[in-house]
């Protein structure tokens, strides 16, 4: 049963992702993308994860592929009509990608990867933030300020230069 | 529980989907919405680390990479829609003022 949800998210992840690079509309490429987003959160529902598959359509679904819509309509002259969207590089492009993705099955087939038995501890959001706040408490206070930076220079570079106004 | 290679193998496919997007596509907003596939595979291979190795430090940093994801866009798309002000065109083949 497990596996069979497994299989379903998987093909529905897969698949709309390679509709993602080929799709000719960008902003069908983006609608896309939200439904690749969706099977990986429901991939992790499946890890025992609920509280990253929250993250995930917060952060992922809700915010990043909006922000992505919004940035197709401001460059609106492209969404409209279907443009060619590849480049000269395409047969290399395609042949690079199809080598690297072989080489990597087969390094993850040769590999045996350690797996522990056992189930992770029932409280599993406890434990999250318990980690958070001990172990990786510089990391989580980096990362709020590499957010509050990148927002700051987000709203500077886009924001329109008066004509006369320094550069 | 699947195992765990499966999950390793489809985070190599949307890895490599990614891949494949950035360097065939010309559109940079293309461009970006791949990196944030490849992104969503290196947390898909955390997660299934962590779920079978029973750490949840997988999950802590999955939370980071998707914190540093959310700023990566917004910065990229504010570099994009400027350049949109700009050039009129995001298309990553005629931006080249600063190819040397």
């Amino acid at each position: 049963m497990n596996l069979l949800v497994f299989y379903i998210l998987a093909i529905l992840a897969a698949g709309s992702a390679i509709m993602v690079v080929t799709m000719k509309n960008i902003f069908h490429s983006a609608l896309f993308l939200v439904l690749t987003f969706f099977s990986v959160a429901g991939i992790y529902v499946l890890l025992n994860a609920e509280f990253l598959a929250a993250v995930q359509v917060l952060i992922y679904v809700g915010a990043i592929t909006i922000l992505m819509i919004f940035a197709i309509m401001l460059t609106h002259q492209l969404f409209s009509r279907s443009l060619r969207q590849v480049n000269e590089q395409v047969i290399p492009a395609s042949l690079i990608t199809f080598i690297f993705f072989v080489l990597s099955v087969v390094a993850l087939a040769k590999t045996a990867w350690p797996v522990s038995g056992g189930q992770l501890p029932e409280d599993r959001i406890f434990e999250i933030g318990k980690l958070l706040m001990s172990e990786y408490v510089i990391p989580f206070e980096v990362v709020s300020v590499v957010l509050l930076v990148a927002l700051v220079g987000a709203i500077i570079i886009g924001r329109r230069e008066k004509s006369g106004d320094t550069k | 529980m699947a195992p765990l290679a499966n999950y390793l193998v489809l985070a190599a496919i949307l890895f490599a989907l990614g891949v494949w997007g950035v360097l065939r596509n010309r559109n940079a907003l293309i461009i970006f919405m791949c990196i944030e596939l490849m992104l969503n595979a290196v947390n898909l291979t955390f997660m299934g680390f962590s779920a079978y190795l029973n750490d949840y430090s997988g999950q802590v940093f999955v939370f980071l990479i998707m914190a540093v994801a959310a700023a990566e866009v917004a910065v990229g798309l504010a570099i994009i829609v400027s350049i949109f002000r700009h050039k009129e065109n995001v298309n990553v083949d005629e931006i080249n003022v600063m190819k040397w």
